[in-house]
């Protein structure tokens, strides 16, 4: 892989809760245009690895590189800059409840442009069509389903053209077809925007259908397990992640007993 | 297998026996009997214990389970404990002779070995929960700090007119801090005069001085409280309503969510919050003022001779500017302790719907509590400089 394609470099990261390690000794790299998971057990660290590569939270060791800049230790304008290429989806949308989708998805826009309210009133319907919420930007979140939540977050995260998006657990709460549909429109957001997308999931139906590559993060060793396309982690020799992708059942202890 | 629950009855005979026995050389059988359920009275585990600490040759535990009636989770608990304490003691647990339903359900139970964690605040003794405190309250005080100085910082900016925040919601918060709050500051101040005026007027009408009823009400109000029950009103009103709902942005990843299109929450929330009710406080309490002051009226008029005019005059000479200022002057700041600390508790709760009942109690006990320190310091001070 060369240094040129990688839009995210983790090097060497170690996530904690004050002396509580969640994770540590965490070397991944992320691939300009790709559709990248993250996935690993509930409580495994998933969310709070995406927490770290939007800055959220200052790792307690290690760098975290966007574009070949460290998010870690930038300052404070250096690191709003690189967060504001960012777009993410939150596990319930994290909607601001006390205004409406159009003005959600308008805010960003407002306050981060130089276009008219009348321009942005229009962008933003436009984001919200995207996402199959054409006529819904005079609701209010509380006024709309969990999954249309999840949509109009999404037609924010996509308010500023971000070249990076982030999704906390999409399919979390969604019923199969809900799920599928919004795997769907990562695709086509990923194929139309051309935006790098970082999915932390344990959807193995998503990361089937629409990942190219993943890593897994091993609950009981505290680390990072294997990383490769779903193909590449069923066959790979991390016994951890063999199990994951097969709920529970390693192919190759099934294979033996067989034979 | 049974899950009958119920308590055991006191004083009736042991039906789930668990009889540990010596069989070869370091070896023991744990023979369980009977029906072994919750509602039942059961062999204790220390009898099992007692037994392998007295036979400390005892390598080996194998279960023997051929007269075991029902059971239910007392079993599997019985038998982890045993696990356990194999475990623990280098002695080889034979689970594989146990029935297939209690076995799965250890083996599910040993699956995961248990954490090695400590969790936070708990134990340590006297000594170490008063460290623990002591640590907490300096990490409190210096996130108050911390949140002043953003306030600051933002109110700065503000005045530069570089902060973002929407001047549409500065005017919804001045509109629900300000005029909705007006019934509760009105009906508070009127109770709170009549108080006055009822102590005033009965214990002056000894002396034969109830007009002076006037000078202690006008005076008591203007200068203390006016400001001060404005204070406590909307302290339970407005700045719990700040924690809370702050708080429950904090919850649902809103704030996070500000964060990411690098908006500053300070900026965007809290700012406006803190300017409406700085700027509402004063109002609030010229009309707690004024209705205060009539509450007492109202009971001047009714307990003694005095007239309108007679208790209006007196009123107006008892008066002073320097003391209405006084009153005023405190409400500003007033108004800033009740907004900082609800919009900091707010911000600083924890991720839980528990967090956000905490953060509004915690704003609440902090803000009424502050609001009279600083009424104390302010009478100080003003005592010092003949005031």
């Amino acid at each position: 892989m060369s240094a040129e394609a990688e839009i995210f470099k983790i090097e060497n990261l170690t996530m904690a809760y004050g002396d509580y390690v969640v994770m540590r000794d965490l070397n991944f790299s992320v691939r300009q245009g790709e559709i990248f998971f993250i996935m690993g057990g509930s409580g495994c660290g998933k969310s709070t690895l995406l927490r770290h590569m939007i800055g959220l939270i200052k790792p307690a060791a290690g760098n975290i590189y966007f574009k070949g800049k460290n998010l870690s230790d930038a300052p404070d304008d250096e690191k709003t800059e690189m967060i504001r290429q960012f777009g993410v989806l939150y596990q319930g949308g994290a909607l601001w409840s006390s205004m409406t989708l159009s003005e959600n998805v308008m805010l960003p826009i407002c306050e981060f442009t130089d276009i008219t309210r009348r321009e942005a009133l229009e962008l933003s319907d436009m984001k919200l069509a995207l996402v199959g919420l054409n006529g819904f930007g005079s609701f209010y979140p509380s006024e709309i389903s969990g999954g249309m939540c999840k949509r109009a977050g999404l037609a924010r995260a996509m308010a500023l053209d971000p070249q990076v998006l982030f999704f906390d657990e999409p399919s979390a709460g969604l019923d199969p077809v809900s799920s599928h549909r919004l795997d769907e429109l990562i695709l086509q957001m990923r194929d139309s925007l051309g935006a790098t997308v970082i999915v932390v999931s344990h959807e193995l139906a998503s990361i089937f259908d629409i990942a190219d590559r993943a890593i897994y993060l091993d609950t009981s060793k505290k680390t990072q397990g294997a990383i490769g396309s779903p193909r590449e982690l069923l066959n790979s020799d991390d016994e951890g992640v063999r199990i994951f992708l097969n709920r529970g059942v390693d192919p190759r202890a099934r294979h033996m007993e067989e034979a | 297998m049974a899950f009958i629950f119920g308590k055991p009855k006191a004083g009736v005979e042991i039906t789930a026996v668990a009889n540990v026995v010596r069989r070869d050389v370091g070896v023991a059988v744990l023979h369980i009997e009977g029906d072994w359920l919750v509602k039942n009275r059961r062999s204790p585990f220390s009898k099992i214990e007692r037994f392998f600490s007295v036979n400390l040759d005892l390598r080996r535990l194998e279960f023997d389970t051929s007269k075991l009636g029902k059971y239910d989770s007392s079993l599997i608990s019985l038998l982890f404990k045993c696990y356990e304490y194999c475990r623990q003691n280098n002695i080889a647990c034979e689970i594989g002779g146990l029935p297939k339903g209690p076995r799965s359900l250890l083996e599910l139970a040993i699956a995961v070995p248990e954490a090695d964690v400590t969790r936070k605040g708990g134990g340590g003794g006297i000594i170490g929960r008063l460290g623990e405190y002591a640590l907490n309250a300096a990490g409190s005080f210096k996130a108050q700090a911390t949140f002043v100085g953003e306030v600051t910082i933002a109110l700065v900016k503000a005045l530069c007119g570089k902060a973002r925040y929407r001047f549409s919601d500065l005017l919804l918060v001045m509109q629900k801090s300000g005029p909705e709050a007006l019934p509760i500051v009105a009906l508070i101040s009127f109770l709170v005069g009549m108080i006055l005026g009822f102590v005033g007027v009965v214990q002056l009408a000894k002396y034969g001085s109830e007009i002076f009823v006037a000078d202690l009400v006008g005076i008591a109000t203007v200068r203390e409280m006016g400001a001060m029950m404005v204070g406590v009103v909307m302290s339970g009103r407005t700045g719990a309503a700040f924690a809370a709902e702050l708080g429950s942005m904090k919850v649902n990843e809103e704030i996070s969510a500000l964060r990411t299109f690098g908006i500053s929450p300070v900026e965007f929330l809290v700012l406006p919050r803190v300017v409406a009710l700085v700027l509402m406080f004063p109002l609030l309490t010229v009309f707690a003022d004024l209705i205060g002051m009539i509450g007492g009226m109202v009971i001047a008029l009714g307990l003694s001779d005095i007239s309108y005019e007679q208790y209006a005059n007196r009123t107006l000479a008892a008066l002073s500017l320097t003391q209405i200022s006084t009153g005023i002057g405190k409400s500003f700041i007033f108004g800033l302790i009740v907004s900082c600390i609800g919009c900091q508790k707010g911000m600083e709760c924890e991720n839980s719907s528990a967090g956000v009942g905490m953060a509004t109690t915690a704003s609440v006990v902090e803000s009424i509590t502050w609001i009279i320190v600083a009424d104390a310091v302010f009478a100080v001070a003003f005592t010092i400089f003949d005031i």
